[in-house]
Formats: structure tokens, C-alpha cells, sequence
């Protein structure tokens, strides 16, 4: 079956995808797999931007369980067992990278907090403030007519 | 008060800190590149594999129980493994540790010729041709080499070649360490 | 000799620099007019010897002068001459030599425009800058010298890294540079201000066209750099959050908060404490970034080869420049007070709002870059942060952001009146809502929510901010005419608008096909049909290459011809991906040679990307808008206003002095 497929593909003169995966979700899966799997030889980039071996290898380890039918999870469970955290491009959410997660989102109820302060201890003294608008008004008529006088 | 405006200063000087920290871990030889592998501690991956040496033969996870022993990564086309590779064979003359070696992703021909060449300090060697079983182990840069022990656990990892002083300063002291224990059970 | 010269030049530089530090500063805080203005000239002289430096070390470039090490570490004789000029900054030291450069370039620029300036505040500024000139050519002359001689001299050099053997790494790291070093200005007229004590909105408006100028550098910078990994890493990938990427976006998030703030600070007297620790943070972050990318301490596919002893260096500079500006904070900025009263609808809420949230988005990128380095560090684990990390955390803090930009500028000062406000924006917000979700309907032919959404987000800014110039037209006639300033934030919120079309369209309907391929063979994309026609091998200047030749039919027709090529450099011998790339308005074609499957089947990346060109075309309009800003009539007028009134006095002065 699969020989005679890949002979009409021959045939046709159409390419064949390198990852051998026949369905085109399957393959949408495994590109998006590839981009969140760090490449560990390299400095800095994920197996799907590698064309070090070991990415290459590891693109076929997905490939295979994808269509071994594994999910996403199953298949992310593997690598972190054999190589750690540090092959995931999605640090996992634990007690250490809580602040990683959640400091900027912190960041802004915090800060919105602060603006509504500044904002009510603005509000606050408006009486004052009515005062010194009333005094100033007066200043200024005083010095008005200071002018006019001289 | 007055607190809120040395938040900033507060912030960076941690940062700095941690900057310090790192160049200091580093002087001191550290590996910024090195990942610590998840396995140790745990059971070595099971496996069932041909030798090198006598394809028919069959090397099963199972062998490696029973006694301390090293488990080197290696292969002909590694250029970083030519200059562990005489350590190696000197310590396989000098001490009785056995080393396991799991030959990776290679030419039989090439492997075999690499041995004769360089002298073959294995007490035998898998023949891992799809590098399958190299990816079970954790292994991302050849060689590597792991420590383990009688009950088949693993105890200790290196990425790279080893050197002198990684052999006197933590694999000969854990080696001697885990037989002593084994002793003892 | 030449390199002798550029080394010569570069110690005298330092002392020059020096002078430049130590002369004015004393000067301002004694009252000494004779010291001050020694600030000037200083500066003028530093450059010139700079430039001596750099113009030497690029003729040792030039001449192939091997018994230059640098030059032997990083050319080759048969490197084109344009790669042998742009070689001069391929690599950390002479990199290091060319951020000298562009900060004495900007020093000489102060000196140039700064006639408006009051003597004691040009003295402190003149002073820091030079302290920061001071700080990294000592780095260069004590751990970085791309003078040194090589004995014996190498019969030829090891050639530049091939991946900066290309036309956009000719000009990226000096826009970049431009922009990093920019934020010193900034940065040392917040210092200035802070030791003088005059925090005001005169200081603020000196402060912006400066800022704005640095801020549209490093937008350059970061699109061309951007753009460049598109196209030269053969991944099709534009920005892959790694660490060093994330170095340059920190400054620029902080730069663009502090455009934001100052205005509020010129205009309204408004946060000012807060304004002037933004202008020390931007230039922070680019000088943090300097020391994450030449330390050694983080992995990355851009770092530098770097050794901790630079890093020592580094930090130990950091610690005095940060670290005094910020104790300077503490100390003089609880001292300042006031601005405007503004009530909860106003510009200045909204303002505040924006830098909320960019300092949220900065925080994101912050510790995206740092956490892999202090869990490490204190041995709490070994963890990447990538994309997924970001995907989930900076965007969700930016959209906001981006909404609110759209009713911002609509807002007055103090106080707005919301409901006429958003009777107007009602219209603006059905027609985003119709043409956000058309959008991705016609030029995709379908849409999801989250795409819908998001195009509506970008329509939203497009269109209110086309509001927002209309109203500004309407009420201004009879007059003079719109300021370029209004221009300019117009066109840059609708960069915005473009960037966040184009980012959503791109990532979301891009289609990627990794192929085996032998010539004669074809694969379909979206109605594209891609038949390799031939690889043959070609010849470079210094490389040999396997040159594919693609031919792209749409329905029958022919689209384009593209070359990707995969290059084998003599020296370095690492294979690089050339991709070939066809752009339109709507989409691009991509296609990259990865690697040769068997005697004559190779393995090809295609891809077809909608409105990739928008993502870049959206910063650029961003940094369009920065130059229509930058060049407002109000800052040259007020410059020359307060000249003019200062030559009135003096001339007064002077008369009053012949009559007595």
C-alpha cells in the first residue's frame, strides 16, 4: 500500500514531505512540536531550526511517536525524562518559576494600583486646592488693578 | 516613604549580584553549557542491543547490574572523543573498572578500525547504529560518560571528554565510594 | 604603523575623554565658566581621535593587514571589500570600537545642537557622556584592543563569519548601535538634571527629540536585525525571543515608555521623578545588554566569544555608572514634586496606563532573559525560555496596550469628557469590528476568533488614530498647519496597527512544507506551485555553493524564479543557508535549500507567508513617525527663541557696560 503510494508520488513528480506524516494536521502538530523542543547541541534554537544532527534525530524520535498516535504531552513527557527541563522553550510552572509567570502580570495590578493612588491623593486636597484657585484669583485681581493703578 | 525611590537601586544591586555570582561560577571552571541530566539517580534505560564486536551477541540492560561500573558514549567520527580515548585505555589497564562503551550512530568498519588504531580499553561495546539508545540515555554531546552502580542505577554524568582531574577528583572517589556501600549491603 | 596610530589615537582619546569628565564637572560645581566650556571642545577632540582610531583599524581592514590579529581573526583576502569594511565591527572588539564611535558621535552632536542649553547643564552633561567614554575605551585598551599586533603575522586571516557575510549585517549593528548609544543622551541629561536639581519640562522637552532620535535608530536596528534572520538563518523564523534579540528589545520598550512619559513631562510638568528614572533605565538596559551579549554569561546563537574577565569589566562599570545614577535618584527625587492635577479620564491617566504596561512587557522580556541565568546560578535547575513563555505572557500585556493607543492621543489633557469622546469612537469602533474581521476573511479566505480579534485590535488603532488627524485638521483651519509631531504619532500608532496586521495574518496562516525534492518535482502551497528545476554548483569570491533553481506558478502562470542557495565558505567551512525570498505586499515565498538527501533529491523548506512584509514594514513606519517627530518645528524655534532672547541680554549687557 504504502510502497505503491509513494511510487505514484514518483510518478506524478510530486515532492514527498520529509516528515513522513500523511496526514497534514499530523505534520502541523509536529511543526509546532519542533518549535517548543530545544535543540541541546546548539546555543540557542529549537529542533525545527536545526540542521544539527541531533535536532535530526530528535525530529524523527516526534515524528515516530505522532504516528505511534502519542499526544502532545506524551510526547513532551518523553524528552523532559531523558533530558530535563531545559529542552522545553515553556519553562514548567512550579514553586521556582511562579515569579517568571505570573511577576509581570503582578506587575500590572500593582502598577494600576499605584496610578489609582496617585489619582485619589490628587482628589483628596481638592478643597484645598479650590482655595488656593479662589486666593490666586484674588492675587491676581489685586495685581491687575495694582497695573491699572500705576 | 522615601523607600519607594531606592527600589530601583535595590533591584539592580541584586541583579548585580546574581551577574557576580555567575562570573565567579564560571572562573571557578563551571560550564554554563552543561545540563544536568534527569536520569541520575534513576534506573539505566532498558535496553537489548548487538555488540560491536560480535553482532550476534546481545548486550541487555541487565548486564550492567551487579557491580559499579562506567558507560562511555563514543564514536569514530568524534573528534572531542580522540582526546579522552587514552585515558581511557590507561585506565582500563590500570584499574578494574569495567567501561562500557556504547558506540553511537557509526560505520561498523569505522568503529572497528578506530579500536584497532587506538587500542580498545572496552570490556565491550554497543552497537547503537540509529543513536536510539543514545537518545534514552540523555546523551546530547558525545562523549559522554556516566557512572553506575550495582543496582543499575545511575550515579554521575559527564558531557565531554574526561579529563585527568575529572577522573582523580569525581569519578575514581565515587566509583570507590559506591563499592565500599556495596560492600557493606 | 597604521594600527599603532588607531592605538595611539584611542589612548589619547581616553585622556581627551577624560578631560572631558573631570574639566566641566568641576567647573559647574565651583562656578568656573572657563572650566565648563572646556566641556565642548573636549568632545570635538575625542571624536576626532575616535574616528583616527576607527578609520585606522577599517584600513588595516582594507590593506589585509594580517599582522593585525583582529583583522587575521576576522577577514580574508578573498572577502569582497564591502564584507572586509563591515568585518571592522564583526566581531566583539572592533564591535566594542564602533560603540565608542557612535557615542562620540553623539557627543559631538550635543555640541553641535546644544545651543540652547544653559552653561552648567551642557558642563554636566558634556562630563557624563565623557565618563561614559572614559568607562569603554578603557575596556577596549585594557581587555578588548583589535590593535594588537599578530607575530608572526598570519599568511592569511580565517575570514568573517559567514553569517555576517551579508548586505543587511552591513548596516545592523550600526543602526542598533546608533539607538543603544543614543539612550546616553538621555541619559545624561536626566544625570545633569539630577545633580543640578532642575527636574522641569524644559529639561524634558531638551530631552526628546534626542530620545526619539535614539528610540527610531534601534527600531531600525531591531527590523533590520529581525529581518536579517529571516532571510540568512534559513529557518524562516523573524524573532525567535532568544537572549541577545531580547537585549535589544528591553532598551527599546524603555525608550518607548519614556517617549510617552517626557510628553506628559514637557507638556504637563506631569511625573516627572518617574520620567527621569526612565531615561536612566533605557540607557541601563542597553548597557546591561552589552554585558549579556560580551560576558559569557548566557547561551546564545548571537553571543560574542567572550571570557569572564570582560564580564568583571563590564559589571564593575555597570555597578558605577547604574549604580551612581540610581543612588543619585534616590537621593534628589524624593525632593521634587508637582505637575498638573489630572482626573481619571485624562492623557496623563492614559500615558501612565501605556507605561504600565510596558514596563509589565519589559518585566516579561526581563525575566524571560534572566530567570535560565539565576536558576541556574543558584543551582535551582536548568530551564530554556522560549517562545511558548512568551507567546503567553508579553503578548497579552502588549494587546492592552495596543487598544489603549487608540483612544490616548483622542484624550485631553487634565481632563476628558468621555462621552462625546466615545460617541465619535463609536463609528471607528464598528468599522475596525467590520473591516478587522473582512480582513482576514478576503486575503485568507477564512478566520478564527483570536485572528478576528486581533486584526480588529490593529484597524481599531488605524482608524482612530486617522480619527484622531482628522480632528486635528478640522479644528486647525485657517491655521498654520498640523506640527510634523502630530504626523509623526499618527503614523507611528498606525506602524503599529500595520506591524500587529501583519505579525497575526503571517503566524497564523503561513505555510510551512518541508520537502524532499528531486529536480523535476513539485509541491503546492495555497494554489503555488514550486518545481525545482535545477542545483547546480556556483562559485562565490570566497565560497562555493549549491545554487537550486525554483520556478513558482500560480494557476499556470509564472510567479517567480528563486535561487536559494546553500554556500560552502572556503575558510569556515560551516554549510550556510542563503534563503531566496519573493515579497509582495501580500505575501511572501520563501523557499530554503536544507540539505542533500541523496544523489540528486534535496531536501527543501518552503513556505508561504501572508503579509510577512507588513512586520517589517510596520517599524519602519514606527521609526518614520520618530524622524517626522524629531524634526518638529517647536524644538528648533524654542532653541532659537532662547538664543535669541539670551543674545538680548548679553547685547543689553553689554550696552549697559559701554554706558557705565
Amino acid at each position: 500500500m504504502k510502497l505503491s503510494a509513494v511510487f505514484l508520488l514518483l510518478l506524478l513528480g510530486i515532492a514527498q514531505a520529509v516528515a513522513e506524516l500523511s496526514d497534514p494536521r499530523d505534520e502541523r502538530r509536529f511543526n509546532e512540536l519542533a518549535k517548543t523542543l530545544r535543540c541541546m547541541v546548539c546555543q540557542n534554537q529549537s529542533i525545527a531550526d536545526s540542521d544539527a544532527e541531533l535536532a535530526r534525530d530528535f525530529r524523527e524520535q516526534v515524528q515516530k511517536k505522532i504516528n505511534e498516535g502519542q499526544s502532545d504531552t506524551e510526547i513532551i513527557s518523553y524528552m523532559v525524562e531523558r533530558y530535563g527541563d531545559y529542552i522545553l522553550y515553556r519553562p514548567p510552572f512550579n514553586m521556582v518559576t511562579a515569579i517568571l509567570w505570573l511577576g509581570p502580570f503582578i506587575l500590572v495590578i500593582v502598577g494600576f494600583l499605584m496610578i489609582l493612588r496617585i489619582v485619589r491623593r490628587q482628589e483628596q486636597p481638592q478643597a484645598d486646592t479650590e482655595q488656593q484657585a479662589r486666593l490666586r484669583q484674588l492675587l491676581e485681581k489685586s495685581a491687575d488693578s495694582g497695573n491699572e493703578s500705576g | 516613604m522615601r523607600v519607594r525611590y531606592l527600589l530601583p537601586i535595590a533591584v539592580f544591586l541584586l541583579m548585580v549580584a546574581v551577574f557576580g555570582l555567575v562570573l565567579y561560577q564560571v572562573s571557578q571552571g563551571r560550564n554554563i553549557k552543561e545540563v544536568p541530566s534527569p536520569l541520575i539517580g534513576k534506573a539505566v534505560p532498558q535496553f537489548e542491543l548487538p555488540l560491536l564486536l560480535a553482532p550476534q551477541r546481545i548486550f541487555s540492560s541487565e548486564q550492567l547490574k551487579g557491580r559499579v561500573s562506567l558507560v562511555n558514549v563514543w564514536a569514530s567520527w568524534c573528534v572531542s572523543c580522540r582526546y579522552e580515548h587514552d585515558l581511557l585505555v590507561r585506565m582500563s589497564r590500570d584499574t578494574d573498572i569495567p567501561i562500557i562503551g556504547i558506540n553511537y550512530k557509526d560505520e561498523r568498519v569505522d568503529a572497528l578500525k578506530w579500536l584497532r588504531d587506538m587500542g580498545d580499553p572496552y570490556e565491550a561495546s554497543i552497537f547503537d547504529y540509529d543513536g536510539h539508545l543514545a537518545i534514552d540515555w540523555g546523551v546530547y554531546g558525545t562523549p559522554e560518560t556516566f557512572v553506575v552502580d550495582q543496582r543499575g542505577v545511575i550515579r554521575y554524568k559527564h558531557t565531554g571528554p574526561i579529563t585527568m582531574e575529572k577522573l582523580r577528583d569525581e569519578i575514581m572517589p565515587l566509583v570507590n565510594k559506591l563499592r565500599k556501600a556495596g560492600d557493606t549491603v | 604603523m597604521v594600527p599603532e596610530i588607531g592605538h595611539f589615537a584611542l589612548v589619547i582619546a581616553l585622556f581627551v575623554a577624560l578631560v572631558q569628565t573631570i574639566m566641566p564637572m568641576l567647573g559647574a560645581y565651583r562656578g568656573i565658566p572657563e572650566l565648563m566650556a572646556m566641556g565642548k571642545p573636549a568632545a570635538r577632540v575625542q571624536f576626532l581621535f575616535i574616528a583616527v582610531a576607527f578609520f585606522m583599524l577599517t584600513l588595516a581592514f582594507i590593506e589585509n593587514d594580517f599582522s593585525v590579529a583582529y583583522v587575521a581573526q576576522n577577514s580574508n583576502s578573498a572577502l569582497p571589500i564591502e564584507y572586509r569594511i563591515s568585518a571592522v565591527w564583526g566581531a566583539h572588539e572592533g564591535s566594542l570600537l564602533l560603540w565608542v564611535f557612535m557615542l562620540a558621535s553623539w557627543g559631538l552632536a550635543i555640541t553641535i545642537f546644544s545651543k540652547s542649553l544653559p552653561e552648567h547643564f551642557l558642563a554636566r552633561v558634556m562630563s557624563v557622556m565623557g565618563f561614559t567614554g572614559v568607562g569603554f575605551i578603557l575596556f577596549i585598551l585594557m581587555t578588548s584592543n583589535p590593535f594588537d599586533r599578530l607575530i608572526p603575522a598570519a599568511a592569511d586571516g580565517r575570514d568573517l563569519n559567514p553569517l555576517l557575510q551579508d548586505p543587511g549585517l552591513i548596516i545592523h549593528p550600526p543602526m542598533l548601535y546608533m539607538g543603544y548609544v543614543g539612550f546616553s543622551v538621555a541619559f545624561s541629561f536626566a544625570v545633569a538634571a539630577l545633580l543640578g536639581g532642575h527636574l522641569d519640562a524644559t529639561w524634558a522637552r531638551w530631552s526628546r527629540p534626542w530620545t526619539t532620535v535614539a528610540w527610531l535608530f534601534l527600531t531600525i536596528g531591531i527590523v533590520l536585525g529581525s529581518w536579517w534572520a529571516y532571510y540568512e538563518l534559513g529557518w524562516g523564523g523573524w524573532w525567535f525571543w532568544d537572549p541577545v534579540e531580547n537585549a535589544s528589545l528591553m532598551p527599546w520598550l524603555a525608550g518607548t515608555a519614556l517617549i510617552h512619559s517626557l510628553a506628559a513631562t514637557e507638556k504637563r510638568g506631569a511625573f516627572k521623578s518617574w520620567t527621569v528614572l526612565l531615561a536612566i533605565l533605557a540607557f541601563s538596559l542597553s548597557l546591561l545588554g552589552t554585558f549579556l551579549v560580551r560576558s559569557g554569561v548566557l547561551v546564545s546563537v548571537h553571543a560574542f566569544a567572550s571570557d569572564p574577565e570582560r564580564g568583571v569589566f563590564i559589571l564593575g562599570f555597570l555597578v558605577v555608572v547604574i549604580g551612581v545614577s540610581l543612588g543619585l535618584y534616590a537621593w534628589r527625587a524624593p525632593s521634587v514634586h508637582g505637575g498638573g492635577r489630572f482626573e481619571w479620564f485624562s492623557r496623563e491617566m492614559l500615558l501612565l496606563a501605556n507605561n504600565v504596561l510596558l514596563m509589565a512587557a519589559l518585566a516579561a522580556v526581563l525575566m524571560g532573559t534572566m530567570a535560565p541565568i539565576v536558576l541556574d546560578a543558584l543551582n535551582l535547575g536548568k530551564i530554556s525560555v522560549g517562545p511558548p513563555y512568551f507567546d503567553v505572557v508579553f503578548v497579552p500585556v502588549m494587546l492592552p496596550l495596543v487598544i489603549l493607543m487608540g483612544i490616548g492621543p483622542l484624550v485631553s489633557w487634565q481632563a476628558g469628557d468621555a462621552r462625546p469622546l466615545f460617541k465619535k469612537l463609536r463609528i471607528v469602533l464598528a468599522v475596525s469590528l467590520v473591516t478587522g474581521i473582512a480582513l482576514p476573511l478576503i486575503a485568507m479566505g477564512k478566520a478564527t476568533l483570536m485572528v478576528a480579534a486581533s486584526t480588529t485590535i490593529a484597524m481599531w488603532v488605524i482608524l482612530s488614530s486617522a480619527q484622531y488627524l482628522r480632528d486635528r485638521i478640522k479644528r486647525n483651519v485657517g491655521n498654520k498647519g498640523l506640527s510634523a509631531g502630530v504626523y509623526g504619532m499618527v503614523i507611528a500608532h498606525a506602524g503599529v496597527g500595520v506591524f500587529v496586521i501583519g505579525v497575526t495574518l503571517s503566524s497564523v496562516f503561513s505555510v510551512e512544507r518541508d520537502v524532499h525534492m528531486r529536480v523535476g518535482d513539485t509541491v503546492q502551497i495555497n494554489n503555488f506551485v514550486f518545481r525545482l528545476d535545477e542545483v547546480k554548483p556556483v562559485r562565490g569570491p570566497n565560497y562555493h555553493s549549491d545554487m537550486a533553481r525554483v520556478n513558482i506558478t500560480r494557476d499556470g502562470e509564472q510567479v517567480a524564479v528563486l535561487t536559494p542557495e546553500k554556500r560552502t565558505y572556503f575558510i569556515q567551512t560551516m554549510p550556510m543557508t542563503e534563503a531566496s525570498i519573493d515579497t509582495t505586499l501580500l505575501r511572501d515565498l520563501y523557499v530554503a535549500l536544507a540539505e542533500q538527501r541523496d544523489a540528486d533529491g534535496w531536501a527543501l523548506r518552503v513556505y508561504h507567508r501572508p503579509f510577512q512584509a507588513w512586520i517589517w514594514s510596520g517599524p519602519l513606519l514606527m521609526a518614520l513617525g520618530g524622524i517626522l517627530a524629531a524634526s518638529d518645528r517647536r524644538y528648533r524655534v524654542s532653541a532659537r527663541h532662547i538664543l535669541q532672547a539670551r543674545r538680548k541680554t548679553a547685547s543689553a549687557s553689554v550696552s549697559d557696560g559701554a554706558q557705565a
